[in-house]
């Protein structure tokens, strides 16, 4: 990684600064002298977003696809009278409203899960069309189309971040030390208390940030494929053990659709972490490249 | 060291384009022919990268007697509904007849009784449907490798086309005012899932005669597929070299209407 590059303020605050005159807010208190430090590089920005595009629309015509049976189920076969999760219709057909079931306990989610409008239209549909990709319900054959092309592009620019980690070394930032362990309880507390590592100790992952992208890039993200994979039959022939690590197809894709809410989890703290911390310098930073510093105190 | 102004600005130029056209534009692409197109040009490299493991032999895992469910869940059509279907089986089928033809140095046509005389195959398998449950049952049937054997298929021959019994939706009536029937269900696969030794003319169904609502009397099995690569009530078979002239050109029913062809994932 490049070091320092330009000194002073940026261009953001020259803004931040005539727009408060221009509101006739008062001059905002003097900030530390900072130094733009070269964050990321530019395959890991671009794999970053190309990333990012590819769970958003993995995510949504997956949940398209899940809505042509929006039940989930253990085992290889479905167990059509005890699924283990399911968004439907209760009442009668003249008056129904959506619920969801998890095992034993059933919940009221009419307009969200179950029931909800699709064009103005109330529709018996599991995920609602905010959520779908294409918005309508069933459009199965469609959600088809874009979930398996973004699988493979997935899966691509996944190869494409794991060669580039390994041959740059970069995968020594993502391992989590025995030291990270033992530091884990403190850490979740100063994050809790939106205190963020500054200065020096902003240039490198703290132990949190390896421990969650550790758990994404080598649990979530060879779970999610390998449990896609156990749902195709013609995979299931090739590799019959598939079926035996995750306990039958049924069960695979149980495991497919908690693992894309784990990564759906995973984005909502990655996006409250850059909240809570420097969302602007944070944002910069993938999309630039380059990371605000403020100079510890011995540097002057 | 570089200057990182001029790429700043593009990059985030760019991210800002990618974000609207994603997060704006999804939906209004989402279903555009050309998107589609595109997105379909995958099905091929599927179908290609699972060939490459799962080449023409592999077999699906076969399940235990205890595994079957009590009721094989049936999908899609449950009766063709059609006068020639109810007198088929109000006389059990006896009369019913598969044309087996097209580029075929042999044309056959195989009465039940003759399907039944082939060596059957038995296999307790798992059914997977497109729309993501999973059922398991018995089937017993006649490998479809006989069949195409003693039709003896001719060099240019490239795909097995089952025509079936089963009108899907309503007739109705096109732009000039005259009537159009509801098209059939039809599916094809190619010579080397229809060869694969697990691929059966399926005449019973947990040790039973096909019930009606499973495709009696004679349904397709290729248990490295997708339930609806699997024709139920199928009544004609066609072995061709492209489905360009056949329904919507695209190999089956539900291909016509944007399913993939390609139906092992």
């Amino acid at each position: 990684m490049t070091d320092a590059l330009r000194e002073g303020p940026t261009e953001w605050d020259g803004l931040v600064d005539r727009v408060r005159a221009a509101l006739r807010l008062p001059p905002r208190a003097p900030k530390k002298p900072t130094y733009l430090f070269y964050r990321h590089s530019v395959p890991v920005r671009a794999l970053h977003w190309i990333n990012a595009i590819c769970m958003l629309i993995l995510l949504m015509s997956g949940l398209q696809i899940f809505n042509a049976h929006p039940s989930l189920y253990w085992g290889n076969a479905s167990d059509f009278d005890h699924p283990f999760v399911s968004l439907t219709a209760a009442g009668t057909n003249e008056h129904y409203w959506g619920v969801t079931q998890i095992g034993p306990w059933t919940f009221n989610t009419d307009g969200v899960l179950g029931v909800s409008d699709t064009d103005g239209v109330k529709t018996v549909r599991g995920f609602p069309e905010w959520a779908t990709l294409p918005s309508a319900s069933p459009d199965l054959a469609i959600g088809r189309l874009w979930h398996f092309a973004f699988a493979w592009l997935l899966v691509a620019n996944g190869g494409a971040y794991f060669a580039y980690v390994f041959w740059s070394r970069h995968y020594k930032e993502l391992v989590p030390t025995a030291a990270d362990i033992r530091h884990l309880p403190h850490e979740i507390a100063t994050h809790a208390k939106l205190r963020f590592p500054k200065g020096e100790a902003a240039k490198h992952y703290n132990g949190l940030q390896r421990l969650s992208y550790f758990a994404v890039l080598f649990i979530l993200a060879p779970l999610i494929v390998l449990t896609g994979l156990t749902m195709s039959p013609t995979m299931d022939s090739a590799f019959p053990f598939l079926l035996w690590v995750f306990g039958g197809r049924q069960s695979a894709r149980t495991i497919h659709f908690l693992v894309a809410f784990s990564f759906l989890g995973f984005f909502f703290i990655h996006i409250a972490a850059l909240i809570a911390s420097a969302p602007i310098n944070g944002m910069r930073a993938m999309i630039t490249g380059w990371f605000a510093i403020e100079k510890d105190k011995e540097d002057g | 060291m570089a200057e990182p102004l001029p790429r700043r600005s593009f990059l985030a130029r760019g991210a800002a384009l990618a974000g609207t056209l994603v997060l704006a534009g999804c939906d209004g692409i989402a279903s555009s022919p050309w998107a589609l197109d595109l997105l379909g040009q995958v099905e091929n490299l599927t179908r290609r990268t699972q060939r490459l493991f799962a080449g023409g032999h592999a077999l699906a895992p076969e399940y235990d007697k205890a595994d079957i469910a009590a009721i094989f869940r049936p999908n899609g059509t449950l009766n063709p509904g059609t006068n020639d279907y109810a007198i088929h089986m109000a006389n059990e089928f006896k009369d019913w007849v598969i044309p087996v033809g097209g580029l075929v140095e042999k044309p056959l046509k195989l009465t039940l009784a003759d399907i039944r005389a082939l060596p059957a195959r038995t296999q307790i398998t798992r059914h997977d449907c497109v729309e993501g449950w999973s059922c398991i049952g018995e089937w017993t049937g006649a490998p479809l490798q006989l069949i195409l054997a003693a039709a003896n298929p001719k060099p240019e021959a490239r795909y097995v086309v089952f025509y079936c019994a089963d009108p899907m939706g309503e007739a109705s009536v096109d732009a000039g005012g005259n009537p159009v029937p509801a098209p059939y269900y039809y599916e094809s696969l190619d010579l080397l899932e229809a060869t694969h030794p697990q691929t059966i003319l399926a005449y019973a169904l947990n040790g039973k005669p096909l019930p009606v609502e499973n495709g009696a009397p004679i349904r397709l099995r290729a248990e490295r597929q997708l339930g609806y690569k699997m024709p139920k009530y199928v009544q004609h078979i066609d072995l061709v070299d492209s489905f360009a002239r056949i329904g919507g050109g695209k190999g089956g029913y539900w291909e016509d209407l944007r399913y993939q062809w390609y139906g092992g994932i």
